[in-house]
């Protein structure tokens, strides 16, 4: 299929991730700083262990990378998962600019034959 | 230059392009409203597509399949949610499987489009709102089977019919 050099599951994995909104939240957070777990979740109505899986999920998307740094988890968010999703609007765009490159060339036949 | 802008909101999973084109509004609404033009032009050059059924009318349902270069068809379905003649056309936009049947759990894009009179020339906003990124993903995978090349054989296919019409 499509999407350049992924696996289908990885393309699974990193759409499963970015499904949730809380997930999308956090990704969107950790790109502009990186923060630790326990920051997180105090942005969400949940517990710690449940903001602490959808890092996890995050994590296995490769859309986030967590290190320890003393006793606490720092999060940090990877661009290039992010622009893997981004790529799958480019090349949506890019049917689209096929289309009216198409639709173009009918309108001008009619040109043409006038 | 025919495409004016093309915006990404890769949050909302929106995609909005305007382009325009150098004839007016009724023309252009022609290529939306007869089945045989929109079948030459919304597949790809290797993925013709074959709009068998086409009810031009609020509610009405369109089937169509685009052939690959092996043969294998590739269907889908629309159901048309609005028609302003000859400025606005709403659809819906969906896969179906190889009974033609809607494969719903790919769920469906909401596609809007609008034409408006530039003073002969006419602007075309297109924008399409996907529910998941799946679903975008199954959408792009359609599509794009063809890459870049197949622009080339198009321009090819034009100039040989102008020949025989010539």
């Amino acid at each position: 299929m499509v999407v350049d050099q992924l696996h289908e599951d990885e393309v699974s994995r990193l759409f499963q991730a970015l499904a949730d909104a809380t997930r999308r939240d956090i990704v969107a957070r950790v790109l502009v700083a990186d923060s630790s777990v326990s920051r997180l979740a105090e942005q969400y109505a949940m517990s710690f262990a449940a903001v602490q899986k959808h890092v996890a999920v995050l994590e296995r998307a490769s859309l986030v990378t967590k290190e320890k740094r003393g006793r606490e988890q720092i999060v940090r968010g990877e661009v290039d998962g992010v622009q893997r999703a981004r790529r799958l609007l480019d090349d949506y765009e890019r049917i689209w600019r096929q289309r009216v490159d198409r639709i173009e060339d009918i309108l001008a036949e009619d040109e043409d034959r006038n | 230059m025919a495409i004016i802008s093309a915006d990404k909101d890769t949050q909302e999973l929106n995609f909005r392009i305007v382009a325009e084109f150098d004839a007016d509004v009724k023309r252009v609404w022609r290529i939306w409203e007869d089945p045989r033009q929109l079948e030459r032009w919304w597949g790809p050059p290797t993925w013709p597509a074959t709009f068998d059924t086409y009810d031009f009318a609020v509610g009405g349902r369109a089937e169509y399949y685009m052939t690959g270069p092996d043969g294998e068809k590739a269907h889908g379905w629309w159901v048309i949610t609005g028609i302003d003649a000859p400025t606005r056309l709403s659809f819906d936009d969906g896969f179906a499987n190889e009974n033609r049947e809607p494969m719903d759990e790919l769920g469906r894009t909401h596609a809007v489009v609008t034409l408006e009179d530039l003073g002969g020339r006419t602007r075309m906003t297109l924008v399409t709102g996907f529910e998941s990124l799946e679903q975008l993903d199954q959408m792009v995978g359609m599509g794009m089977e063809e890459g870049l090349k197949g622009a080339l054989g198009q321009v090819d296919a034009i100039l040989a019919e102008q020949g025989a019409a010539a």
